[in-house]
């Protein structure tokens, strides 16, 4: 076979290294490599001379499984991608899949899909600035944040009857309506976001100067260099490039919401900081915030319809590729699906995940930081190993 | 600027490394020839009139059912600054597969050549750091395409399912049990 000709090659030999250099393995069980990945550092004293990434732990070949199954059987894999935010998964590949099929499903089902993928937003947020204020020596906010991603979770089980893996957004439709009441549970849990969580996640983390000190001047990702490697998201806007899917190719009917995209602007450093990274997350928490708003008011003055009226018996695309792309939490989620018009199965899927692409950009960013901020560097990236390894 | 204009211009400036453009569908596509798709890629980054400075996806299909069995390479390329999509894709033959790599042009096609080469076993010429990076490095073969079969150990450990434990996979079908129809609870029904 043609591959045989490359040796294997499992990290840097002694020979690479000058004096003075020192190898370091992070992980793959490092606390603060938020699940399995494995950085190996080439280092010289406490800077940084290299960096080299290892993923593959978590690998299972999702995109194997799903040539075997039926296209709604491939949902719940999606769930299991980023398992921080299953909701952005499965409403990506729903919607890519609606669209080789051109199916179009009512304004109710659109507006529940936008008040679920926007509470999925800020449960991930939560997580994401929790762990991150951790990795960096806070506990406190952690748990403060926890707390109340709790109560999303809450909302999510009264709707589905899960709390992580949700199976909810099926092509043409929801697996269930929700349920009576649901409505005022989330305007009373958004009262409480806006009024206590938000305020206090900006005075305790946000305009804390030890945070603002420890970040603000670190990992900066230059926008040419975001471009290149295809960053997207939170760490793209981050940079101060205001693309946002929601904005630009809207679907769900994001276009008719009043809201703004957060970029980074470099208040207390240059522009791409970690520090920029998260402002633009919690700020992004506000946003989804007003967006349910909205949302709920709107579910109000609409007609109930049947969740599952589009809902096809049997999905068989015809003979067409696609590469579909929504905003999940992380960035720019993309299913590449390919049906051969022949059988129930799809022929191919690939999955272009946010944080494959923002952790290739890795050794970019690590050369020349201290060891310590290189824990900075990875939280504020925001990866999810279960996606990036799929 | 619309697919037709971006085919016209492809074909236009490149001439013969370009053969041919499928504008109907979803999503309309240039076929690239493969010795030349670095030199295209390099084409569509540099033009101002493309711009196109990200690439969303490079995904590899494995046909070997066709008439001449092949690998499709597919690269979806997008504009920040121009707003337009364009897809580029590229055939080769199943038999030592290999492209030049693009890895230059995108620094983010780094990884998913990668993937492509594990998944696939395509060799991307001229890429820096060629190597598995989802499989362990002492992996037999390319499990993504269509002719994969599991070995039936790995280092000493079973992979493959034993007859015995398809069965318990299928036990529930077989007696009858299932599948499950699942009302979620309305635990916090409140009295309308």
């Amino acid at each position: 076979m043609a591959t045989e000709a490359i040796p294997l090659n499992y990290g840097w030999r002694l020979e690479d290294l000058d004096d003075d250099e020192m190898i370091l393995q992070m992980g793959p069980q490092h606390p603060a490599t938020h699940g399995v990945l494995r950085v190996e550092l080439k280092t010289d004293g406490e800077v940084v001379k290299d960096a080299r990434i290892h993923i593959g732990y978590l690998h299972r070949c999702f995109e194997k499984h799903a040539e075997s199954i039926d296209y709604a059987g491939v949902i719940p894999f999606t769930d299991r991608m980023d398992y921080v935010a299953s909701m952005g998964n499965s409403l990506g590949y729903a919607l890519t899949v609606e669209r080789m099929l051109e199916i179009e499903v009512s304004p109710y089902v659109q507006t529940l899909r936008v008040i679920f993928a926007e509470l999925q937003r800020i449960a991930s947020h939560c997580v994401a600035v929790g762990t991150y204020t951790m990795d960096i020596g806070a506990f406190t906010p952690f748990l403060h944040l926890l707390r109340d991603r709790e109560k999303i979770l809450d909302l999510f089980e009264w709707t589905c009857g899960a709390r992580l893996l949700y199976n909810y957004n099926w092509v043409g439709g929801l697996s269930h309506d929700i349920p009576q009441g649901w409505t005022r549970a989330c305007r009373e849990f958004l009262k409480e976001f806006d009024a206590i969580t938000f305020p206090e996640l900006m005075n305790l983390i946000i305009t804390n100067k030890i945070f603002i000190k420890r970040t603000a001047e670190v990992g900066v990702l230059p926008v040419e260099l975001a471009k290149s490697y295809d960053l997207t998201g939170p760490n793209m806007r981050g940079s101060g490039v205001p693309y946002d899917l929601r904005k630009d190719e809207p679907y769900c009917g994001y276009e008719s919401y009043d809201f703004e995209v957060p970029v980074g602007k470099g208040e207390y450093g240059p522009p791409g900081s970690c520090f920029d990274r998260n402002i633009v997350r919690v700020r992004e928490m506000a946003e989804g915030s007003r967006i349910i708003h909205q949302a709920l008011d709107r579910l109000e003055t609409l007609e109930k319809a049947d969740v599952r009226e589009k809902v096809p018996k049997r999905i068989k695309p015809p003979k067409v590729d696609h590469y579909g792309r929504s905003e999940a939490p992380r960035g720019h989620l993309g299913y590449y699906i390919v049906a051969d018009g022949k059988g129930v199965q799809p022929y191919r899927v690939k999955v272009k995940s946010p944080c494959f692409t923002a952790m290739s950009v890795f050794h970019h960013l690590a050369r020349g930081v201290f060891v310590a901020d290189i824990i900075a560097l990875i939280g504020s990236l925001d990866v999810v190993l279960g996606e990036i390894d799929r | 600027m619309d697919a037709k204009g971006i085919a016209e211009r492809l074909a236009a400036e490149l001439g013969d490394e370009v053969a041919g453009s499928e504008l109907e569908g979803t999503d309309p596509f240039t076929l690239v020839r493969p010795e030349s798709i670095a030199h295209v890629a390099r084409f569509c980054h540099d033009d101002p009139e493309l711009d196109f400075d990200n690439l969303m996806c490079l995904a590899a299909v494995d046909y070997p059912g066709d008439d001449s069995p092949r690998f499709e390479i597919v690269y979806v390329l997008f504009s920040y600054g121009k707003r337009h999509r364009h897809t580029l894709k590229v055939r080769v033959p199943r038999e030592q597969a290999a492209v030049p790599s693009v890895e230059e042009v995108w620094g983010v096609a780094n990884w998913h050549e990668r993937e492509a080469y594990d998944l696939f076993g395509i060799l991307f010429t001229g890429h820096s750091d060629l190597r598995r990076i989802l499989l362990p490095d002492d992996w037999p073969g390319h499990p993504l395409r269509k002719d994969w079969e599991d070995p039936e150990f790995y280092n000493g450990m079973r992979v493959k399912p034993t007859e015995q434990m398809a069965q318990r996979a299928t036990a529930g079908e077989q007696i009858g049990v299932g599948p499950f129809q699942f009302t979620p609870p309305n635990r916090h029904v409140e009295p309308s």
